[in-house]
């Protein structure tokens, strides 16, 4: 086990710094720089611009700015962010927080919920109910995000009770007791987590019906009923366990998200999480925040992989005695 | 025998599918007596198991058992009882063993959480008098260290020793009746002896029945007194063993006998009953057999034979039993007949 962690970790840690020196290239090759595309205004001058250009190390050539880089990071140091003027780790530290609280919530909800519905839906196979929840599914699987979440919004200004825009009360928040903070921040994760929850369900409920109704004409199912168990405790015990992996596999997939958050719903909500920073360091080619935010992105697809790996050695007995 | 345990009367159990019709198992009928073993064999897709899955209702959509079908079991006919009733049947009355110790455990539980399961579901103690009994029934079937093996994972044991399990699993409520179905087929023949002689012990111990389902005659031989032979969804003979072995009276079972290897024979090529079993779509009309006799004649596609008595218990689904002075005249089958002119 302890080796299997360790071998994973160390892939992970190649495979992360490979990412991070094909991006550091990659926007390098990109047409602009932080001080021609953000910055159009005719006033300054093409020397101001090479100054400044100076000052952070851009005029040297490829291979030192990616040496310095490298020396940096080593050292804990992600950089400066050239369009919000104040270090990547600062940025990061306001923004990151708030996508995590974000996505880990609607991802629980999603498969929860997308588990729930598969499950109605296979205990009702074939019938009405069945169909309805299918469909219902679909819609959600096909609705634009962005209209989603306008729609929700809408509604909520509306009539809801809870906040539909930030991640907490501008005006209350730091009066706020401990506890208080905590409910004020549950309150605005509500909607952008709803929206996300609804848009994310149907993939998943539909690879868990799908996996359940896989498992059902096994061996072992027959065994079950002939022990004298219920089809709801054959269905949620012994045929669920089986059909969890595939799901499992899509929870890897989806982990990353953690940290990329989810752009269009992010702006809707005005969720200052990693989504819009994201899109803000690319339109200004921040590069240093850019790079970092691919940094971190690499290094949650290499968690969510080895996430996996564990949960299918928790979910299957099986994998356990494999290296 | 005056009030058999088991009384499956006229069952037929058929599959509604979109190709037609297919009538596996087709008016059967036959008797289990308190603490008795019945063998019933015949070849792949004959209708054994269906049968044997029909006696616990475990028979899934497209296939059904039909109208005029009757179960009866300790006073309550099968057939027609709800749900809960059945689920109270289940594991605690009647329980199975199955052909594939590989598949028929779930590969994420323990083996014995497994085996207690059925204690949870029927018995009134706490989950660790379930799982108490469970390690009690693993050691009476013979596991050695059955407290370190219950709480091992079914692909960390062998094939012999899942089997056990399941055997465990099915004891777990002393249940009057078991269902093993092809229970040594996916065994070692060495393991099979040994899965063999525990059961016959435990049935000696316990008092339970057994409806043993096999292609097997040997297995018949070691375990049955009474034999029913099934053929095309049907009942085609019914014997004592020792009766049966001494002399079959219907073709097919004459056939299965010349089937099995012997030892003393000369060495040569195995013999075989000719052709395929027909599809349960379309039994062929008359005898379901005829097409793979070396006696048939006209009668046997005109008429259907009953279960004609030969002699005490002894019946055969055969018109030899009228006419068996044709027995004195075999002829090639006609599916051999059929391939002779191709």
């Amino acid at each position: 086990m302890a080796a299997f962690l360790g071998r994973r970790i160390a892939q992970g840690a190649v495979v992360v710094a490979l990412v991070a020196t094909i991006v550091f290239l990659l926007i390098r090759l990109a047409p602009g720089d932080p001080f021609a595309a953000s910055m159009a205004d005719p006033r300054i001058s093409e020397s101001v611009r090479n100054e400044w250009r100076r000052s952070y190390g851009l005029d040297l050539p490829i291979s030192q700015q990616y040496l310095r880089y490298v020396a940096s990071v080593a050292k804990g140091d992600l950089g400066f962010s050239f369009s919000l003027q104040r270090p990547v780790r600062s940025v990061l530290a306001d923004a990151l927080p708030n996508t995590l609280l974000l996505m880990a919530v609607a991802l629980i909800a999603s498969f929860a919920a997308g588990i729930a519905v598969a499950l109605a839906q296979v205990r009702r196979r074939g019938r009405l109910s069945d169909r309805v929840l299918g469909g219902v599914s679909l819609l959600f699987f096909s609705v634009p995000d962005f209209w989603l979440a306008l729609l929700i919004l809408t509604l909520f200004a509306y009539w809801g009770p809870f906040p539909i825009g930030g991640a907490v009360d501008p005006t209350s928040h730091d009066l706020l007791g401990p506890a208080g903070r905590i409910v004020d921040r549950l309150n605005h994760v509500v909607l952008p987590a709803l929206t996300l929850t609804l848009l994310y369900f149907p993939l998943i409920a539909r690879h868990q019906r799908a996996a359940l109704l896989d498992e059902l004409p096994s061996d072992y199912v027959t065994t079950a009923r002939s022990k004298g168990l219920t089809e709801k405790a054959i269905l949620s015990r012994h045929t669920l366990r089986n059909a969890l992996l595939p799901v499992i596999a899509l929870f890897g997939l989806a982990f990353p998200a953690l940290l990329t958050g989810a752009v269009f719903v992010e702006k809707v909500f005005s969720w200052p999480g990693m989504g819009l920073t994201i899109v803000n360091a690319i339109d200004s080619r921040d590069y240093p925040l850019l790079t970092a935010c691919v940094l971190l992105g690499s290094a949650f697809v290499v968690a969510g992989g080895i996430l996996t790996d564990l949960l299918y050695r928790r979910f299957d007995p099986r994998l356990r005695d494999e290296l | 025998m005056t009030q058999p345990l088991l009384s499956v009367e006229n069952l037929s159990t058929w599959f509604h599918t979109s190709s037609g019709v297919a009538r596996s198992v087709d008016g059967v009928s036959f008797a289990i007596g308190a603490g008795e073993t019945l063998g019933i064999v015949g070849e792949s897709g004959c209708g054994k198991s269906v049968t044997a899955l029909s006696i616990l209702r475990l028979i899934q959509p497209p296939g059904r058992i039909e109208a005029g079908s009757r179960i009866m079991f300790e006073g309550k006919d099968i057939v027609t009882l709800d749900d809960k009733g059945m689920r109270g049947i289940r594991g605690n009355r009647i329980s199975m063993i199955f052909q594939e110790p590989m598949s028929a455990l779930n590969p994420v539980f323990t083996v014995g959480d497994q085996v207690a399961e059925v204690a949870r579901v029927h018995g009134n103690g706490s989950r660790q008098d379930a799982w108490n009994r469970a390690v009690e029934m693993l050691s009476l079937t013979g596991i050695p260290s059955p407290e370190e093996r219950a709480k091992q994972y079914p692909h960390q044991l062998s094939g012999g020793m899942r089997q056990r399990v399941l055997i465990a699993m099915a004891l777990m409520m002393t249940p009057a009746l078991i269902i093993a179905d092809e229970p040594t087929t996916a065994l070692d023949v060495t393991i099979q002896a040994q899965i063999l002689e525990l059961l016959v012990e435990l049935q000696n111990r316990l008092g339970t029945s057994i409806l043993m389902i096999t292609h097997d005659l040997g297995v018949i031989a070691e375990t049955a007194s009474r034999v029913v032979v099934m053929y095309g969804g049907e009942v085609v003979e019914e014997a004592e063993v020792k009766t049966l072995f001494a002399g079959a009276h219907h073709p097919y079972t004459e056939g299965l006998m010349n089937a099995m290897p012997q030892i003393t024979a000369s060495r040569g090529r195995l013999n075989v009953i000719p052709g395929t079993v027909p599809s349960p779509t379309e039994w062929p009309s008359g005898c379901r057999f005829r097409d793979r006799c070396s006696y048939a004649w006209e009668r046997c596609e005109r008429e259907h034979p009953p279960l004609y008595q030969i002699s005490g218990s002894h019946t055969s689904r055969c018109h030899l039993a009228v006419e068996p002075e044709r027995r004195a005249h075999p002829h090639l089958p006609l599916v051999e007949q059929a391939n002779a002119t191709v």
